[in-house]
Order: structure tokens, then sequence, then C-alpha cells
């Protein structure tokens, strides 16, 4: 298990870096220019010397190297010396100083490190997405196992139509639905999300509940529709096996098979699927967050498109590739965990 | 003595058999209906709807037709202003919205059927080249791995808005935009193909007649056309079905992010995102084209669950 621990994650190096490759190739493609923004005042020359100071006609594998080792070696230095100094988790660990004042990577729309906006944004996004998630697996698990065990009851076909349907209705459809339902003819919630509300007591705590129902609900409602599908369809698969005639014929009560043989069982397969899912997650909040106004990477991701902020866009698409990597990467060690049979030696 | 009875039924051809199995799934045939309903309305519809979709009225018009409300309006507000012969009313310059509906639909499904065929046509290719040739089947299926593990949506929006001008040039406006959303559409999607299509041609390869048909000095070409295909073509057509949901729900997602067609010329996804502006005023805006959108994935997927019944014949039946 080890050894296949390591090979993986070794293995996700070469792929990491294939797709940055990917990623920035593309990329260099695009017709930009990173003085765009600048005053039209700024004599050419000068802008030509700004151009150059920002490595701008350096050859494509130099541009390349400098942008792995700005990401892989620079960004990381830098998010271990706030770790040691500033987070209220590992803030007790003496300081670390590695970064000593290398250039990061910077974005062309604020002059400032991109690193620095992202880190910023994420929270807002993971608390949305998070929190959808999170309901999503607990409602999810339970209609699955239901369903499953009464299939072709009444309560399995409503929940085959209801996931059918959610998974059918677009995040931008079934956001701008709940706005006009919830929002403007009942006036409950707030049909734009406040980033700048801060819990300190009950009553904000209240406010910040209130404002996040409805991104949370178009978001749930998408991912309890596949897993639910996905959990039922595991359960029947396990069902019908000789073990649990085994079970039932030794007297065991049916909470008792339904719940820990069967369950513990079918579980295998739907964990990797809950892993192998957050990334795509994070793709799809990118429409809710815009539906919602939500400022969090996914709307960040839009606003650097369209501003042409070039290394932001490659900064942010690779954080998602990143995402996609080290959530197969678990997805596949517990599959191996959970179980034994699979232990890839 | 043993006198062969006549079999009470004539024997069934293969098709018959799925068809017999499709018809008893009540979703799969409601889903196929309403999706031929669909098509039907977006392509004939026209030409028993003559308003132009793009036509502004000037003048005096422009200010007596614009801002119509649907006529279903006036059943719990009367003082609203609708307009009989625009039965879903009009938008701010006064375009008709049934119109304007039926026209986006043509440009949504358009987009949903070509980026299938692109993506089945892609991911069929990779499939049977990789379970075929053994030696080729490492390359490819790592190509698919890297595929599956790149953020497509982030690549779909960066890319959409790298090559719209070098295609627009070539094909006019509207029609590079078309050719570049179903090319990156179909570019994205066809992993899950290739894996199943990959697994099906590695199992085919051991059955015996494919053995018998190699024994008689069948071709590499022939033997993939005459055997393999017909034998893969539930999966593929499952796949099929299900693409065509994905590909429209891509296309809107783009033109709802404001990546898709050029702002008037309307498809679904842009219809639905112009309406978000007066969500307020006039609901119906966003509601029609994303009821039309849903209304298609739903009746998609419907069709494509119950082919998946029908063409396997190890769950037909059950």
């Amino acid at each position: 298990m080890l050894t296949f621990a390591i090979r993986r994650l070794v293995l996700s190096v070469p792929t990491l870096l294939f797709i940055s490759l990917v990623i920035f190739l593309l990329l260099q493609l695009a017709p930009n220019d990173p003085m765009a923004q600048m005053p039209l005042t700024v004599p050419p020359e000068v802008r030509e010397k700004m151009r150059e100071a920002m490595g701008h006609g350096q050859p494509i594998h130099i541009q390349y190297f400098k942008w792995v080792l700005q990401f892989f070696w620079i960004e990381p230095k830098v998010f271990i010396d706030w770790l040691t100094a500033d987070s209220f988790l590992l803030g007790w660990l003496p300081d670390t100083s590695l970064y000593n004042g290398e250039l990061r990577v910077i974005s062309w729309q604020t002059r400032s490190p991109v690193m620095d906006i992202v880190v910023q944004r994420i929270p807002q996004t993971l608390w949305v997405v998070g929190t959808a998630y999170v309901l999503a697996i607990v409602i999810a698990v339970p209609i699955g196992i239901y369903s499953a065990y009464r299939q072709y009851s009444w309560f399995d076909q409503m929940g085959t139509f209801v996931s059918m349907v959610g998974f059918s209705i677009p995040p931008f459809f079934s956001g701008v639905l709940v706005i006009v339902i919830f929002s403007v003819q009942l006036g409950w919630f707030p049909s734009i999300y406040d980033t700048t509300h801060k819990v300190v007591d009950w009553e904000s705590f209240l406010k910040q509940l209130n404002q996040m129902i409805m991104p949370v609900m178009v978001l749930t409602l998408q991912i309890t529709a596949q897993l639910s599908r996905f959990m039922r369809a595991s359960m029947l698969d396990n069902l019908n096996q000789d073990y649990v005639r085994t079970a039932r014929a030794k007297g065991l009560g049916e909470p008792n098979v339904v719940l820990v043989h069967v369950l513990r069982n079918s579980m295998i397969p739907v964990v990797t699927v809950i892993a192998l899912g957050v990334p795509s997650i994070f793709g799809g909040a990118i429409i809710t967050e815009q539906v919602f106004k939500v400022n969090g990477i996914g709307q960040l991701l839009i606003t650097s498109i369209e501003a042409n902020d070039l290394p932001m866009v490659q900064t942010l698409t690779f954080v998602f590739a990143v995402l996609i990597v080290m959530f197969n990467l678990i997805a596949d060690l517990l599959y191996g965990v959970l179980d034994p049979r699979i232990r890839y030696d | 003595m043993t006198e062969v009875s006549p079999p009470e039924s004539p024997p069934r051809s293969q098709w018959m058999d799925v068809w017999h199995q499709f018809k008893s799934h009540r979703g799969a045939l409601f889903g196929a209906f309403v999706f031929l309903v669909i098509v039907l309305a977006v392509y004939i519809g026209p030409f028993i709807w003559p308003h132009d979709p793009q036509f502004l009225p000037q003048g005096r018009a422009f200010i007596d037709l614009r801002d119509t409300r649907p006529v279903y309006v006036a059943l719990w507000d009367a003082g609203a202003k609708i307009d009989w012969s625009h039965p879903l009313g009009t938008d701010n310059l006064g375009r008709d919205t049934l119109a304007r509906l039926l026209f986006g639909g043509q440009v949504s499904i358009a987009v949903g059927l070509t980026a299938m065929l692109l993506s089945l046509v892609l991911g069929t290719l990779v499939g049977v080249v990789a379970g075929y040739f053994r030696r080729l089947d490492g390359v490819l299926m790592r190509l698919t791995d890297l595929f599956l593990a790149l953020p497509l949506l982030p690549l779909i929006l960066v890319a959409s808005l790298l090559f719209r001008d070098a295609l627009s040039a070539v094909f006019g406006p509207e029609g590079g935009v078309f050719a570049l959303i179903v090319a990156l559409i179909g570019l994205t999607s066809w992993m899950q193909t290739a894996r199943i299509v990959r697994g099906d041609v590695l199992a085919l390869k051991e059955r015996e007649f494919v053995l018998a048909a190699r024994s008689i000095g069948t071709t590499n070409t022939r033997l993939i056309t005459r055997h393999m295909l017909p034998n893969i073509l539930s999966p593929i057509l499952v796949s099929a079905t299900l693409g065509i949901a994905t590909a429209i729900i891509t296309e809107s997602a783009l033109s709802f992010l404001g990546f898709g067609f050029p702002p008037d010329f309307p498809t679904w996804g842009r219809l639905l995102n112009d309406g978000v502006d007066r969500l307020v005023s006039y609901p119906e805006r966003s509601i029609w084209p994303g009821i039309m959108i849903s209304l298609t994935v739903l009746s998609v997927n419907y069709l494509g669950d119950g082919l998946r019944d029908a063409l396997d014949p190890r769950i037909r039946g059950r």
C-alpha cells in the first residue's frame, strides 16, 4: 500500500508538469500585452523596457521554466513563511524566513502577487461549495439507501424523477429560478451574496445563513441528484449478493444487515465518487458564483479572463488542475484503504 | 412423427427486440416524444410563426411594441401591457420572444447534435484503436487520463476567447463561433466514450467469432467495421444521447457566462443571460429559455436511460 501510494504520488508530478505545459502553451497563443492597461502617455521606448523587465520578450522555454519555478518553489516558500508567522494553526512554530524578495507571479490587473488574491478569495468559495457538498452527502446517502431497499416503491420512483430533474436543470437556470421565487416574489433571501459580511454574533450569523441558503440550495440539488443515483445503484449491486442472504439466514436483524453489512460495502465506490467530485464542484461553482455574485475563485477566473490578465488565468487554471490530480490520488488511495481486495501490490 | 410445429409468433429481429423493450419504458418513450416535439417545433415552427427574431420596429412602433408581457400575465395583472399578436411578449427592443426562442432553439440543438457527433467519432476512434492495437493502448489511455485531469470548464472559457477572432475571420462571426464551440465541446467530452468502447473492444477481441473471421483472412479494417462496430453500437448510442445533453448544457453555460455566441444572436443560454438583468420586472425572459433547456436535457436524459435498458440484454426485462 505504501509503495503504491508513493508510486502514485511520484507519477502525479509528471502529470502536473504536462498539464502546466499544456495550459502555458495554450495561453501563449493569446494575443495579450501586459502593458495594455498602462496610460497612453508612457512613451513607446519606456513601454518596451517595461515589457522586457517583465520578461515578455524571452524565449518560451525560459518563460515556462521561470513560471514553474515561481509556482513550485517561490510560492511554497511564501506559504510556509505565512504558516509559521501569522496562521493561528501553526503560528506557534518559530518564524521561518525562507522567502527573501524573489519575484513572485504578479497579476497584470492589480500588480500584486496572484497567490495573495487567490488566498483571499478561496474562503468565500469554500464556504458556499463546502457547505453544499457536505449537505448533499448527508441528504443523498439516506435517499440512496432507502430507494434501493424499497426498489420500485413510490419513494424510489419519486427519487428517480427528482434526481433526473435535478440532474437536468443546469445551475444557471435553477439559480435564476430560486432568485425569482424566493428573492423577487417572496422576498425571503437576498439575491446577492455579500462577501464583506462578517460573522461576529448570533444576529450576523443568521444573516450569513440567510444569504447562503440560495446558492447552497442550487449546488446541493445538483450534487444530491448525482450522488443519490450512484448510492442507489451501488446498494442494489450489493443487496442481491450471497453474503446478504447469509447474514439474514443467521438471524441478523434487518437494520443490522442493511446498515452494517450492505452499507459498508456499498460505500466503497460511493466514497471514491465523492472524492472525485470535489474538483468538478469547484468548476461548477464558477457558474453558481456568477449567478449569485459570490466573489470566490470562479468569479475571479471569469473577471481575469475578461481583463486579459494572463498570469492570473494561468495560475487559477493550474490550481484547478492541481485540485483534480490531488483528489484523483485521494480517491485511488481511499479505494485501496476501504477495499482490502484491491491493494495494488 | 416429430412434426415441427410452426412457432406461435414470427421470429423477431434484434432491433424489433430493442424496440419492444424500449416501448415498455414509459419514461424513455415520453422523453423521445418530447425531444421530437421540441426539435420539430424549433425547426418547423418558424414557418408557422413567421415573425423575424431579429426584426427591430422603428419609430412609434418601437414604443408600442417593446416590453410587452406574455398574454397569461393578464390573468393576475389587468394593467399589464399585453399584445395578442405576441403571445410570449417582446423584449426591450421590441423583438418577438417566441420567435427568438424558436431561433435560439435551432442553434442550441444544432450545437448539441454536432458537438455530440464530433465527440462520438473521436471517442470511438480512440477507443477502438486503443482496444484493438495493443501497441497504441498505453499511449492513448494515458492521453485519455491526461484529458480527464484537465480543468475543462476554465480551459474552454479561455480557449473560446483565444480562437474567436481567428475562426470568425474564416467562417464569419456566427459561423466561427459555432465551429469554435462545437470543436471545444467535442474535443473535451470524448473521454468517457473512449473508455467504454475500449473496454468493450478488449472483451470482444477474445471471442471466437473474431478468431474465426481472422482465420479466413479478414483484414483489420474489415474486422473492425464489420464485426467490432456493430457489436459495440449500444454503448455508443447510449453515450450519444447523453452527449447531446451535456453539449447543450455546456453551450448554454458558455453563452450564459458571456463566452458564447455574440450578444444579438439568440441561443437559449444567451436569452437566459440577457433576461437576468431585468429579472424583477420581466422574469419570463429568463424563465422560458431556462424551461426549454431543462426540458430538452431532461427528455434526452430519459431517452438515454431507456436506450440503455433496451440495448443491454443483461438488464433487459428486469
